[in-house]
């Protein structure tokens, strides 16, 4: 089981609370894991990645095991610890403000 | 007995404000969507209820909201508003190519007839439409493919389509207005589009006369005068008679003839109102005076409606989408202000009263006239 944390703007938008659950199949990549999260919840979509591009949207940041994972490649597998559920891979809204 | 709601876009999250006829006891709910950038909320002429809002933010981009309750509860619907073809370039600040890149929406625009119809004006400038209302979106290309889009360049506010009519005698005829390549009309449901810019002088680009690139902040129509048209641009308040064709300047002797929205009463059509700022260096009231300016006489003539207004220390601003008027009898005439206050003359502008003091800026405002 992979578990994620949204932020809360995203948790609000989704109406869940706490984290999402996810079985993913075959190798977890930063990919395959937004591609099951926006499956099971639509109205993600675009909201971390752009529609077109699939990019990780500017602002928005990705974290596991205290890395930062925003610039890996999105088809390199994740950490076995995301993988195994030991440590939940974090949606990050980056810091910004003044 | 009629009453009215006014649809309240901040930079915070979206309000609801409604009353009845009297317009003098209002309640308040919101914040919706809190924390997320409310660009505009407007309902459909054809069914009240159904209400669509553009939500957005720097982090998670694009989301649009739809209610078809009047604005209670809301349901997302599709965000997902892609260029067709090639996207191509404008001008960036610096004179520089810069590919088209979808930001967000800062104008709903729903049809007249059909609720489920509804045109979405957005930057980076083009517009959108939904017939299935608002779960998907489909680009009307050959206004962002115009000759003359490859000039186009963002003003400060980045390069948006921010102003929508659709003309109620011709369901052919759509105005668009773009900041900074100045107003567009279509004639054909939006297959092709033309610069209707002759007559704007704009001190600011290096051609004052020239056919695009004029930084028009608002245009305004009454709907039994379609050939009419109220433009305040950048600078100026500029009315055209011939639907675009040509305009004449008509600031007369407004104190300054800079500002950003304009709204025609709703049954004078000759009645007009804006709300005019000190400069595009200091985006506040002359003299701390918060003053609409109202002119009975389609431009020209202008006098200052001050009564319920802060005549002191005040330097809000009031956003081009910030305007509205109801379809009561008197007009109501109302605006938001940056400083988060939503004001509202039930008599057409001769009084003034704050609906709310203390919301985030306001980026929008809107009325239905409820039955």
């Amino acid at each position: 089981m992979i578990r994620v944390v949204l932020p809360a703007h995203l948790r609000a938008l989704a109406r869940l609370n706490g984290e999402v659950h996810l079985e993913l199949e075959g190798q977890v990549t930063q990919r395959a894991l937004l591609d099951a999260l926006e499956s099971r919840y639509p109205v993600l979509r675009g909201t971390i990645r752009d529609h077109t591009t699939q990019k990780r949207r500017a602002y928005v940041r990705f974290f596991a095991c205290e890395r930062d994972l925003s610039h890996e490649r999105p088809d390199v597998p994740l950490p076995i610890e995301v993988v195994n559920g030991a440590e939940p891979f974090l949606v990050v809204g980056a810091m910004a403000g003044g | 007995m009629s009453s009215v709601r006014v649809l309240v876009g901040t930079r915070k999250g979206a309000f609801v404000l409604q009353s009845d006829a009297t317009r003098d006891r209002w309640s308040v709910s919101g914040p919706h969507f809190a924390g997320w950038e409310i660009y505009h909320v407007k309902g459909s002429p054809a069914d009240p209820n159904r209400i669509y809002a553009s939500q957005s933010s720097s982090w998670f981009g694009q989301i649009v909201q739809r209610s078809d309750d009047g604005g209670i509860t809301w349901t997302p619907a599709g965000n997902r508003f892609v260029y067709e073809g090639t996207p191509g370039t404008h001008q960036w600040y610096d004179g520089t190519p810069h590919p088209w890149e979808f930001a967000r929406v800062w104008h709903f625009e729903p049809a007249r007839e059909d609720p489920d119809v509804v045109y979405a004006g957005v930057e980076d400038a083009a517009i959108f439409k939904s017939t299935d209302g608002a779960s998907t979106w489909q680009e009307l290309p050959a206004l962002r493919t115009h000759p003359s889009a490859p000039q186009w360049q963002p003003g400060a506010g980045g390069m948006c389509l921010h102003t929508i009519i659709l003309d109620p005698a011709d369901p052919k005829r759509i105005f668009v207005a773009i900041s900074a390549a100045g107003a567009f009309r279509s004639d054909d449901g939006g297959e092709s589009w033309r610069p209707i810019n002759r007559g704007l002088k704009s001190n600011a680009i290096p051609q004052q006369e020239a056919e695009v690139g004029h930084c028009v902040h608002r245009l305004a129509m009454h709907p039994s005068n379609p050939n009419v048209l109220f433009m305040q641009k950048h600078w100026d308040v500029m009315r055209s008679d011939d639907a675009g064709e040509t305009w004449r300047e008509v600031s007369g002797n407004l104190p300054t003839d800079f500002g950003f929205p304009i709204d025609v009463h709703a049954h004078e059509p000759q009645t007009i109102y804006v709300v005019p700022i000190k400069s595009d260096s200091e985006h506040f009231p002359i003299d701390g005076q918060l003053r609409v300016y109202r002119s009975r006489t389609g431009g020209d003539e202008w006098e200052p409606l001050t009564n319920g207004l802060p005549q002191k220390d005040c330097y809000v601003n009031v956003l081009r989408d910030a305007m509205a008027v109801d379809g009561l009898d008197p007009c109501g005439i109302y605006f938001g202000t940056t400083g988060g206050q939503v004001y509202v003359s039930p008599d057409s502008g001769e009084t003034w009263n704050a609906i709310v003091h203390d919301l985030p800026a306001v980026l929008s405002v809107e009325v239905q006239t409820l039955a």
